[in-house]
């Protein structure tokens, strides 16, 4: 087998097309099917790094803060997204602590540190070790991280509860609203970027 | 980009989906040279995969409507939610905007995620040549909004964690609230194993005919 190396194939429906240079904020799609072929990934890369380090300070804040607290009748109430998690198994709800866990902790999480492992010894052109796998499990964690999907959820269980108690927004529901706006920006990143860096870029991408 | 429409096939061509490098002569099966992953021509099994999916997923869909998703125990006494039954207490309450999200996100968006995929399903399945185009682009639409229906997981949750103030009031998380994100992450399954490229692979094979008609400016 051999490397085409100024083809490109379609994934949404296998059409092969000429590899052509993009100029800068400029998308290609395929005529036949509408799908994302190629994108000019601009100063991106460099941007990344920076935008991850910032979306891990937010997400410690995020999970290590109350991110509402309620009162009702003098008393009052507050938790944590992991003491929402930890509330659920204590009832019997482990498959469903898990999910919450996985998919607004763990993969998050995963992707962020993922991403910082990979991006700084790239910014010296060295490839570390476990590229392949990590590349990888970047591309397949994509779909399962779900924190903007949970800031509407608070924010639905806010309103659901201001008939009930008073509600008070605690500091995690303001580093949510950051990360979810910053995470935004740096899961766009596509993790296939990775290997023009890793290898030398194929013709037209370059600049 | 020129010369468009020629399928891999014709060419013996496979694209790696990791990371986009195009081989010539590569048999299914084989590693990427670049990173290593093996190179299919389509996803492995693809449509029985996504049947399994959707039936598991459909056979949940009942329970996760049916149950109570939460369970609140106030002084008024004890309440027993159902995801349908949340989004009328918001109509009933005057939050109409927030009744309309809670009832597209939970209760459209699965309905019209399973359709869809059975939909594509079937029609990959018999090769069927019928609006391609439009097949594409409800795939695309499936990957973008499957995510949102976790919402209500998200809700029950907070809630559960957060309203637990003894004898005055208590919400639990109910039985339907598991069945439901069961249904989400099953049908996130069945959008991922299902092969968009299916959708092209059609008896009367002749893209390269199709692209003038199904070319339209995006």
């Amino acid at each position: 087998m051999t490397e085409v190396p100024d083809a490109i194939v379609c994934e949404g429906c296998d059409a092969v097309y000429r590899r052509v240079p993009l100029r800068r904020r400029e998308v290609s799609r395929c005529p036949r099917c509408g799908t994302e072929l190629d994108r000019h990934a601009g100063d991106q890369s460099a941007r990344v790094l920076p935008l991850t380090v910032a979306c891990l300070i937010l997400f410690a804040i995020a999970n290590l803060f109350p991110i509402v607290e309620i009162e009702l009748q003098g008393l009052s109430n507050q938790t944590t997204l992991a003491g929402a998690v930890v509330a659920l198994s204590s009832e019997g709800m482990s498959p469903v602590a898990l999910l919450v866990l996985m998919t607004t902790i763990l993969f998050p999480l995963m992707q962020l540190c993922i991403l910082f492992y990979l991006l700084v010894p790239m910014a010296y052109e060295r490839r570390p070790t476990g590229f392949v796998i990590l590349v990888n499990a970047l591309q397949a964690l994509r779909p399962w991280g779900m924190v903007e999907v949970f800031l509407l959820g608070v924010l639905v269980a806010i309103i659901k509860l201001s008939s009930l108690a008073q509600v008070i927004a605690g500091p995690a529901l303001w580093a949510f609203v950051g990360l979810t706006v910053l995470l935004t920006a740096v899961l766009s990143f596509n993790p296939r970027t990775f290997w023009e860096m890793a290898f030398e870029p194929r013709p037209g991408q370059e600049g | 980009m020129s010369d468009p429409g020629v399928d891999t096939a014709a060419r013996r061509l496979m694209g790696c989906h990791h990371c986009g490098t195009t081989w010539q002569g590569a048999i299914d099966g084989e590693a990427c040279g670049r990173c290593g992953t093996r190179l299919h021509a389509r996803k492995p099994d693809s449509i029985n995969r996504t049947w399994a999916y959707l039936v598991a997923a459909a056979i949940l869909y009942l329970p996760a409507n049916l149950l109570p998703v939460m369970i609140t125990k106030s002084l008024l006494g004890t309440q027993q939610d159902t995801i349908l039954s949340g989004v009328i207490y918001f109509w009933v309450s005057g939050a109409y905007g927030l009744a309309a999200l809670i009832f597209i996100a939970s209760f459209l968006v699965p309905l019209f995620k399973l359709s869809a995929l059975v939909l594509l399903n079937i029609t990959a399945q018999r090769r069927s040549s019928w609006r391609q185009l439009e097949r594409a682009k409800l795939y695309r639409i499936l990957e973008v909004i499957g995510r949102w229906s976790m919402l209500d997981v998200f809700v029950v949750a907070l809630l559960a964690g957060l309203v637990r103030i003894q004898g005055f009031a208590e919400i639990t998380a109910g039985v339907g609230i598991a069945a439901f994100g069961a249904v989400v992450v099953l049908t996130m399954l069945a959008s991922l194993s299902f092969d968009p490229r299916l959708t092209w692979d059609t008896d009367a094979d002749a893209p390269a005919q199709d692209m003038t008609m199904d070319n339209e400016p995006i």
